[in-house]
């Protein structure tokens, strides 16, 4: 299992009964739409902690929608992100931008049955915390009322094989008009999960998403020293990588729930994703030592496949037979073989 | 045996065995299984006449379809607005984790797709080409 840490990202998916509204990162509505709103996080790390910060934005619109957000470990805390972290580091690497920080999306999901870690609403947002392979976080969120896209039982295999812990948000869109959430608003959450290394999914942006579908995203990396980061390649730069500058640092740590952050010697990454879907193939690794990132942690390498302890021995069947087995295919092997040259020679 | 001539023999195994396994349909049961809204295997041969059971594995955990039929068919259903399917025996809901059963007589040679037309399913590629000889 990986020793990512968090974060981040995005998420998508889902979607429900609803009609319209929706969140971020790429819902896919009943009429099979796909919505498309830039997603903005923050995974910052310290004291072996990832700190996630994202934003679920209301869209306008009825009913509810959804979206996964695979993390690296079990949070140990899931709470309202404050207000102005993310439109803070926006501000910091684009000066003149005065839009929102948007974000991600909502969502759920579950098959054998997929564990429920922890529950909790933060506005409108109903938050569901899961462990559980691909099938059964599936599963959940089909039991949940989501309409998974047809490339899910791909993706989630994918993040499953890495780490079995998902966030479900499945966003009430009536409950936000009914709360007077108006349109473009974000709900900030703020999840602090320990790990070894900060990571970030970017994969699941992609999830629903026709393969030329563009896919625009912004990562910031608050971490103690400078980072090594994997990989930068194929629709993802490091637009800045600098030491936090000391206004900032203090802006961001008098934000509710950021006094994580030290009070000084952070350094800031800040990313963007600007790829089509079908090339977004990768996850954020991160090495906060400067090191080396985990390529299976980037989706570059695959995940090794689990060595049996025990090698199985075929009940019933003794070694002699199984040799039989062998030298029979071995055999057919080389008659094949024989005819293969037979026919070229001829 | 030098390497590279037993990778050469392991590979025309390999090949040889997943041949018969497309090919085995005449007749009796073909498993198709699918897993990340694909169908395997890719590619079936039969010929005009077969009578076949094919035993349809979803091993996803989303619901999908299987329609076996030409491009007109799979057309239809594109973009028809049935949302299950139970009555024909070329037509099935393939509900998520389950396994279904259904009998097909081929009785015409030609060129056939088996495909789910569940929103956005067809054009993630969630099609089959089935060849019936004559």
């Amino acid at each position: 299992m990986r020793r990512l840490l968090v974060l981040p990202l995005v998420a998508i998916f889902v979607l429900c009964t609803s009609a319209a509204a929706m969140a971020c990162g790429g819902l896919i509505g009943p009429n099979g739409n796909v919505n498309l709103l830039k997603t903005t996080t923050l995974a910052g790390y310290a004291d072996g902690v990832e700190h996630y910060v994202t934003s679920f934005s209301f869209a306008g619109g009825g009913g509810s929608f959804g979206s996964l957000v695979p993390l690296p470990g079990i949070p140990t805390k899931v709470e309202r992100g404050g207000d102005w972290t993310l439109q803070r580091l926006i501000r910091e690497t684009q000066p003149p931008v005065l839009a929102f920080a948007r974000s991600d999306s909502l969502a759920a999901a579950g098959a054998e049955k997929a564990e429920v870690i922890l529950e909790t609403t933060i506005d409108a947002l109903d938050l569901t915390v899961l462990k559980g392979g691909g099938d059964q976080v599936g599963e959940w969120a089909k039991e949940n009322g989501f309409s998974l896209p047809p490339d899910a039982p791909e993706v989630l295999d994918f993040y499953a094989s890495r780490s079995p812990i998902f966030l479900a948000a499945k966003f009430d869109a009536d409950a936000a008009a009914a709360r007077g959430q108006n349109i473009g608003e974000g709900t900030p959450i703020h999840l602090s999960i320990p790990t070894d290394n900060p990571w970030v999914p970017l994969r699941i942006l992609a999830l629903g998403k026709q393969a030329q579908e563009q896919i625009q995203a912004d990562v910031y990396l608050l971490t103690t020293k400078e980072p090594a980061i994997l990989p930068l390649a194929k629709g993802l730069s490091l637009s800045r990588s600098e030491q936090g500058s000391d206004s900032l640092i203090a802006d961001l740590r008098s934000d509710k729930g950021m006094e994580w952050i030290p009070a000084s010697g952070m350094w800031l990454s800040y990313l963007r994703v600007d790829s089509s879907a079908g090339d977004l193939d990768y996850d954020l690794a991160v090495d906060v030592e400067g090191e080396a990132p985990s390529k299976i942690d980037a989706g570059i390498d695959p995940v090794p496949a689990a060595v049996p302890t025990d090698p199985p021995a075929p009940a019933g069947l003794p070694m002699w037979m199984l040799a039989g087995v062998s030298a029979l295919v071995a055999g057919i092997g080389l008659t094949l073989g024989r005819k293969v040259q037979r026919r070229a020679a001829a | 045996m030098p390497r590279p001539k037993l990778a050469l023999l392991l590979m025309v195994l390999a090949v040889a065995v997943s041949a018969c396994a497309a090919r085995a349909a005449s007749g009796e049961e073909v498993t198709v299984t699918i897993n990340h809204s694909r169908f395997h295997p890719g590619e079936l041969t039969f010929s005009r006449g077969d009578t076949v059971t094919f035993v349809l594995v979803n091993d996803d955990p989303i619901d999908h379809e299987f329609i076996l039929g030409d491009e007109e068919v799979q057309d239809r259903h594109e973009f028809g607005t049935e949302a299950h399917h139970d009555a024909i025996p070329t037509e099935v809901s393939l509900p998520a984790g389950d396994t279904v059963r259904t009998t097909v007589t081929f009785d015409k040679a030609g060129e056939l797709i088996i495909g789910c037309h569940l929103p956005t399913h067809y054009a993630y590629g969630m099609k089959a080409e089935v060849t019936v000889k004559g």
